[in-house]
């Protein structure tokens, strides 16, 4: 195991006690994209923060690659790359100098700096902007450039903290690409997000994080079987009148969980949407259906489900 | 996958030898700092000469210069007397060591902890955290000695009556030259880190310009005896004991204290300042 969080506790005792950590456990395999879902406020960014030596537990132990972040701070920093939440690049800096200091800051010869921040920018697509300053760079650019300053010293864990937080859809894709692309290159990945698209699409394992706790771990797909996460149909009716008995009828479906009445039509949430499809649209037919909306299982559903919260709460 | 976790059996090696001779990765870390530091200040090279010599070249000419030419009626010109550009010589160059290190520490530092945070990628390297702080220290103490030596021609060239300056001991000027610097980048580490850099500028009005003031910079500190209670009063001020330093080693004619006191109060402020700097600076970054 490459990363291996152990009973993490973090408790931050000033007016108000605050635990940010109630105990968590974690590992990460050796390559594999790590989700660390949750709303805001559940731990995530204490966790990071931990694991890169910028926060000291209150309890328990991270080891990256077997060496010990809080007795090695120093030791663990050239395993570790980061791209914090916010833009960090230094304001004082050209793009390209951002990655050549980063590289000699990790003990980089001058040839070997230069040269590893070439290929960076040819690899992000950055070379045109080798000469500008962070502050002329858009959301999407800084946050590139934060992509390959933090892997410019070859880290064996990237953690990413929020990486799409602040991104317009464009930009989020391309970052989602640039993280897809260090999977070739063997690194490991942690990250954290409160968008469940990013969680379900880039990751290989996923943990379910609320109240600093562990609440679900395992693979998108696994999570959204074991959990039971349903399909979630929306539709649209002209007219609402003599729906009860269609909702009644519904209701008759064992894989039917919930039907209930909306401003607009109707909603049904079902297990599975095998054979259910035609006679949803049958049955709405008389009440004038004029749009039709599903909603596949995702880890969203399965949040809800689990929390009974919404993420984005 | 052999190849990569080939390369983490490499890196794990490395790393232990790491914490068995830990010093040649700190060392290149710790340059790679202050080869950073070095550009940007290369970049501003004129801005930094003009904000370290513009305050000593305006003093020296209104007051060894203006004044004196008026000085049949001008009493200010008369207590001044003729060689007052000797006095003021070390006290500016006091002065130049204190801006310049405040300025190369604090006020970055205070935008850095700022809303960028731009201090995170230097507090990620591979080097403890005090070795970081350290590095801005010294980086600022070199800056400082710049500044220090800027005013020399100055105060050559300025004056109506030529500065009186002997150096006596060069390992003196040295000592106290790089103690004052490290004590001055101390002090900009104790602001920086402490101080809400919103109020960075109320620091300087409230703290920076009365001990400038009170540094014994613009008099002698044998002067005060007159004013006894002053006299010792600013002892606790640190900027004394630089300019009394550099009077000791720039213009020895000139009364000043003995140097092994001087030398001793600018070892324990620097340590002191330097230890409580390096606390604020710690509770900036760890958490």
């Amino acid at each position: 195991m490459i990363v291996e969080i152990e009973a993490l506790t973090k408790i931050y005792e000033s007016k108000l006690r605050v635990v940010a950590l109630d105990g968590i456990d974690l590992e990460l395999k050796q390559g594999e994209i790590f989700g660390l879902l949750g709303p805001n406020g559940a731990g995530k960014t204490t966790t990071i923060s931990i694991a890169t030596t910028r926060t000291l537990p209150t309890s328990g132990t991270v080891r990256i690659a077997g060496i010990d972040v809080v007795q090695h701070p120093a030791h663990a920093r050239r395993l570790i790359g980061v791209v914090p939440q916010f833009n960090t690049l230094d304001r004082s800096l050209t793009v390209y100098e951002n990655l050549y200091y980063h590289c000699r800051y990790f003990g980089f010869s001058h040839g070997h700096a230069k040269a590893r921040s070439l290929e960076l920018l040819e690899q992000f697509l950055l070379s045109e902007r080798k000469d500008v300053y962070p502050a002329q760079l858009s959301g999407g650019l800084g946050q590139r450039v934060q992509i390959a300053r933090a892997i410019a010293h070859r880290p064996t864990v990237l953690f990413l903290d929020e990486p799409s937080a602040g991104l317009d859809p464009q930009s989020r894709m391309a970052m989602w690409k640039a993280v897809e692309g260090l999977r070739k290159e063997g690194i490991t990945v942690l990250l954290t997000t409160h968008y469940m698209e990013e969680a379900d699409q880039l990751s290989d394992r996923v943990a379910i994080i609320d109240y600093g706790r562990v609440l679900a771990l395992g693979s998108p797909e696994k999570l959204k079987q074991t959990f039971g996460a349903l399909t979630i149909f929306d539709l649209k009716l002209r007219t609402h009148e003599g729906l009860e008995p269609v909702i009644a009828a519904l209701k008759q479906r064992e894989d039917v969980s919930a039907v209930e009445a909306t401003a607009d039509g109707l909603r049904v949430r079902a297990a599975s949407s095998d054979g259910l499809l035609p006679e949803i649209v049958q049955a709405a037919a008389p009440f004038g259906l004029r749009d039709l909306a599903i909603t596949e299982p995702s880890l969203e559903t399965v949040f809800i489900q689990m929390t009974g919260r919404d993420l984005r709460e | 996958m052999n190849n990569s976790s080939r390369e983490i059996s490499e890196q794990r090696s490395e790393i232990k030898d790491a914490v068995r001779h830990g010093s040649g990765i700190y060392f290149k870390a710790f340059l790679g700092l202050f080869l950073r530091d070095l550009r940007v200040l290369t970049r501003e090279f004129l801005p930094f000469v003009l904000r370290v010599g513009m305050q000593p070249l305006l003093f020296l000419f209104v007051f060894t210069f203006i004044l004196p030419r008026m000085a049949s009626g001008n009493p200010m010109a008369a207590a001044g007397g003729a060689d007052f550009g000797t006095i003021l010589l070390p006290g500016l160059m006091a002065v130049a060591i204190m801006f310049s290190g405040i300025a190369a520490v604090a006020l970055p530092l205070s935008s850095e902890f700022g809303i960028t945070r731009e201090i995170d990628d230097r507090v990620m390297c591979p080097l403890p955290l005090w070795a970081v702080a350290l590095e801005k220290v010294c980086f600022s103490a070199m800056q400082s000695i710049l500044a220090a030596l800027l005013v020399i021609p100055m105060a050559y060239y300025v004056p109506a009556v030529p500065v009186q300056a002997h150096i006596s001991s060069w390992i003196l000027l040295a000592l106290v030259l790089v103690l004052a610097s490290l004590l001055a980048g101390s002090l900009g580490l104790v602001i920086g880190s402490t101080v809400n850099p919103k109020q960075i500028g109320l620091v300087f009005s409230i703290i920076v310009v009365p001990i400038t003031f009170l540094g014994c910079v613009y008099y002698p500190w044998a002067y005060l005896g007159k004013i006894r209670w002053l006299q010792v009063g600013v002892l606790v001020n640190p900027i004394v004991y630089m300019s009394e330093g550099l009077r000791a080693a720039v213009t020895p004619g000139i009364a000043h204290m003995p140097w092994w006191a001087i030398l001793a109060a600018l070892v324990f402020f620097t340590a002191a300042l330097g230890r409580w700097g390096l606390k604020g600076f710690l509770g900036r970054v760890l958490s």
